[in-house]
């Protein structure tokens, strides 16, 4: 919170961040960023590993660019905003996890093999 | 907030007893950006879904070129600072060095999607566009959409670096300044899902 804003200069009772606290976000970031492009361009692992582990990357740095770029807190407009997206990720996750969950059933049990007229047609979760 | 109102002033322990937002216009505006992450997820979930679904045309292991993609995530990245960096010296009220950070994050901007643009015609040239595949019509409506997005950040921009040339740093266009900011930034996180998810994850055989 910038306390030292008077009251007529309240407009945004936000955290705006220094120029150390977006260097520092900046830095993770670009380390955040090359290390799983490099393990993806030279095949470090295996591709099961690697997807795990540039997943787990991204979202740490999701979490370093709401910290450091977007000052998310708990306390920004009151904890209100904090709210918008704890609901915005349940409702996320439900619509993400949820679509491939009955996507992925439904390639399974209800295509009926490859379809006439598309030729070498590969299917998602086909057995 | 009990540890705000032991520190400041009567006036201001006034507004937090009222439960009002210090800003209804940025939590407004984070609410709409919430809502743009919904669309961006619905856009994921069909990639997720069609992803896979070569219809006999290249699968992203041929197509992606991931040295281009960094480039153009390197691109974002460094917008998202120099709009920091932009916002700070507006706070500071350093106007002259506002704008020149701002055009600098517009010219990184223009950069990102000049360079997307190119991969757009490059595949389409190659008559791999949306309409080939299952896959490359998630691919172009994922990227497509957050290429839109950029498109019109930098239009935002463009409109708000003359209202600051003409009105000054006026706490209107401050405002302004940081919800553009919140969805300059939120387009930088938007854009590590694409190139973890649909480069770098299609890339993997």
């Amino acid at each position: 919170m910038s306390e030292h804003h008077d009251h007529h200069d309240h407009d945004d009772g936000h955290d705006h961040g220094s120029v150390k606290s977006y260097v520092i976000g900046f830095l993770l970031s670009v380390i955040l960023t090359a290390i799983p492009f490099w393990l993806v361009m030279n095949r470090t692992m295996d591709s099961a590993t690697t997807a795990i582990v540039i997943l787990a990357f991204a979202a740490v740095q999701i979490v370093v660019h709401m910290i450091y770029f977007l000052h998310m807190n708990a306390k920004a407009e009151g904890g209100w905003n904090m709210l918008a997206l704890i609901f915005t990720v349940v409702i996320l996750v439900i619509t993400l996890s949820g679509s491939l969950w009955v996507m992925y059933h439904m390639n399974k049990n209800m295509m009926p093999g490859p379809m006439p007229g598309a030729p070498a047609h590969q299917m998602n979760g086909m057995n | 907030m009990p540890e705000m109102t032991a520190t400041t002033d009567l006036s201001s322990r006034y507004y937090v007893r009222e439960h009002h937002p210090e800003n209804g216009t940025l939590l407004g505006f984070w609410i709409y950006l919430m809502s743009d992450c919904l669309i961006f997820a619905c856009l994921f979930a069909t990639y997720a879904v069609l992803g896979r679904n070569f219809a006999g045309a290249p699968s992203g292991a041929e197509l992606f070129d991931l040295p281009l993609v960094a480039l153009n995530t390197a691109f974002l990245l460094l917008s998202s600072i120099t709009y920091g960096f932009g916002m700070l010296s507006a706070y500071a009220k350093k106007q002259r060095a506002a704008v020149a950070w701002l055009v600098i994050t517009g010219l990184l901007g223009a950069a990102f999607l000049g360079l997307e643009l190119y991969e757009f015609s490059h595949l389409i040239h190659e008559g791999y566009g949306p309409q080939r595949s299952g896959f490359l019509t998630s691919f172009f409506a994922l990227v497509g959409t957050h290429g839109l997005h950029v498109t019109f950040g930098i239009v935002w921009l463009v409109t708000l670096l003359f209202q600051v040339g003409k009105h000054g740093l006026t706490r209107e266009n401050l405002r302004r300044l940081m919800c553009l900011s919140m969805f300059w930034h939120f387009l930088d996180v938007v854009w590590i899902g694409v190139f973890t998810f649909v480069y770098l994850m299609g890339t993997l055989p």
